[in-house]
């Protein structure tokens, strides 16, 4: 019974099915080769820097301030202030970020205006880093006079961030199904409560891992903070949100523009110490995310 | 008058107190009059006028389109939410029409509970949590005795006590739909309503799962006056004190062909369209 219908079809339609299994077989091999060819290259420079840079780390690199003795030089004011840079972006960007996604998706009028706010934030998020930094020059620098310091930077670069923290929000917003929102509303909760106690708690994996990438951007912009004026050379740390500053991505393109190749090693152990900030930064999103996340079935 | 839904709240914390049965109270009736809904320019619902019991199972039942869950979607103002959705007609509640612009549309809908067709508890909340997450809406500093009165409480009267008392802490989203739905139920059932809507709150279910619901609903009325809309003949059968028939026309609005007891709409119907409809000729 089975054979015979299995023969009649054969007959009637052709499937051919070793050349479909071959195809996709084929498509199997081209994407892992597509994944190779970023993963080896990656790789290939990782592995350059290190060689370069494995050398120069030391506790002394970590803990010295920069000096014209390549021997001497240390990122400690780098590596400070990218510490306070990005809790300075976080503090700023990531409450208006959230708040502006939330408004837009739970309150905001389907109106024209509203999608005309939209489309520009997505905007927004493309333009090139160099123009928030003339923008940052123009606003925070000159005209609130709040010269080259941290504060400046900071904001500078939460203005970089929050278009991309408000466009990853708004897609973890808009995730949470409707029900979720009709099962709060249904017990009497008025609109600010259920964003605040059922639809938020709900989006916060995704808003979490959008405001971690935006932040692993900020983390590596040079161009807008050498814009607005951060030092390539400071041999203190900051003590105050109105004192000058560097950062890691700044120390490393001073040191790979000098002539001496002794300062080029530094700069591989600069990128080193980069790469190692950014990725403890990424695992500890992606396991609080994975830790959140297991939780959360729709 | 300055609150005219205080009547209503204080026959809550009455009922809160004694647990008495409702059929008597005239706070708990409903009364819905020419009733019309809309989406945009589109009339999804015409005109409907019937009254609803108290502690008594009121069945709408009707084919798919109809207009079924726009109309229960009414008695506690949820309509109203979709863009473009409003209302015309009125709906009293205990005498209080629910729709003069001093009341409150959350104030409503914690003295009319609603049921969904999907279960949702709240994925990021406990069992527990969900069971209070109205309470604490209303009651932010509710004390932990309260808290756990109010839970055991509820999800007992859900049926649902004995299989979640040892895993209170666990996702709500960890059970089965089923007992997803009853926690729905103890959830709506925690911050006291007077009236409870069920809006098809089997159909996701399995035929096992949708028996304890309606032995629930048995239960509950008691207790509560429930609306149901339901898809379900033999479902309205078995659990309606009264039933409302509702058919669309041809610009697809959906008008009240009949309003009876459920006992003369399934043995004696007056209308041509309810013996079609309950005999399986047309829907």
């Amino acid at each position: 019974m089975r054979t015979d219908r299995f023969a009649i079809t054969e007959q009637e339609f052709n499937p051919r099915l070793p050349l479909r299994r071959r195809f996709g077989g084929l498509f199997g091999l081209l994407s892992a080769a597509a994944i190779l060819i970023g993963l080896v290259t990656l790789g290939l420079l990782i592995a350059d820097v290190v060689r370069d840079g494995w050398q120069v780390l030391s506790w002394d690199f970590l803990t010295s301030y920069p000096s014209r003795r390549p021997q001497d030089a240390g990122i400690l004011s780098a590596l400070v202030g990218t510490f306070y840079i990005l809790l300075l972006v976080t503090v700023i960007a990531f409450p208006l970020g959230v708040a502006a996604a939330v408004y837009l998706e739970e309150f905001a009028p389907k109106s024209r205006l509203t999608a005309f706010i939209e489309v520009n934030i997505s905007n927004l998020a493309a333009v090139p880093s160099i123009v928030y930094g003339l923008l940052g020059l123009g606003v925070f620098v000159r005209t609130f006079m709040l010269g080259r310091s941290l504060i400046a930077g900071a904001l500078t670069l939460s203005l970089l961030v929050l278009p991309i923290i408000i466009v990853a929000s708004r897609e973890a917003v808009r995730a949470v199904p409707p029900s979720i929102r009709e099962a709060g509303l249904a017990l009497g909760a008025s609109p600010w409560q259920t964003a605040r106690y059922f639809v938020l708690p709900a989006a916060f994996p995704g808003i979490l891992t959008g405001t971690i990438l935006a932040l692993a951007r900020a983390i590596g912009e040079t161009a807008p903070l050498i814009t607005i004026g951060a030092l390539t050379y400071v041999a203190f740390t900051p003590k105050s949100l109105f004192d000058p500053f560097t950062v890691l991505p700044i120390q490393i393109f001073n040191w790979v523009s000098r002539p001496q190749p002794a300062f080029h090693d530094r700069a591989a152990g600069g990128i080193i110490v980069l790469l190692a900030v950014l990725l403890l930064f990424n695992a500890t999103a992606i396991l609080l995310r994975a830790r959140l996340q297991r939780k959360i079935r729709f | 008058m300055a609150d005219p839904i205080a009547a209503l709240t204080n026959a809550q914390a009455a009922r809160a107190e004694a647990a008495t049965h409702v059929s008597e109270s005239a706070a708990t009736r409903m009364d819905v009059e020419k009733l019309s809904a809309f989406y945009g320019g589109f009339q999804a619902l015409a005109e409907i006028t019937f009254p609803i019991h108290p502690g008594a199972v009121t069945a709408v039942i009707g084919p798919s389109g109809c207009g079924k869950s726009t109309f229960i979607r009414c008695l506690n103002r949820l309509h109203e939410l979709t863009p473009g959705a409003r209302v015309t007609g009125s709906v009293r509640l205990g005498g209080v029409d629910i729709y003069q612009p001093e009341i409150d549309p959350a104030r409503v809908r914690q003295l009319v509970g609603m049921v969904f067709q999907k279960p949702n508890p709240f994925p990021t909340l406990s069992i527990y949590d969900n069971v209070l997450a109205g309470v604490r809406l209303h009651r932010p500093r509710i004390s932990r005795t309260e808290a756990d009165e109010i839970a055991e409480r509820s999800l007992r009267a859900a049926a649902l006590w004995d299989e979640v008392k040892d895993k209170l802490k666990a996702p709500g989203s960890s059970l089965s739909g089923g007992q997803q739905q009853r926690l729905c139920i103890a959830r709506a059932l925690a911050v006291e309503p007077l009236v409870l809507l069920m809006d098809e709150p089997t159909s996701a279910l399995d035929p096992i799962a949708t028996y304890r619901i309606e032995e629930l609903i048995w239960e509950l009325k008691q207790r509560y006056t429930i609306v149901i809309v339901t898809h379900n003949m033999q479902q309205a059968a078995r659990i309606a004190d009264y039933v409302a028939f509702l058919l669309s026309d041809e610009d697809r609005t959906g008008r009240l062909i009949e309003f009876d007891t459920a006992q003369r709409i399934f043995t004696n119907p007056k209308r041509r369209e309810t013996e079609d409809y309950i005999t399986g000729k047309i829907g």
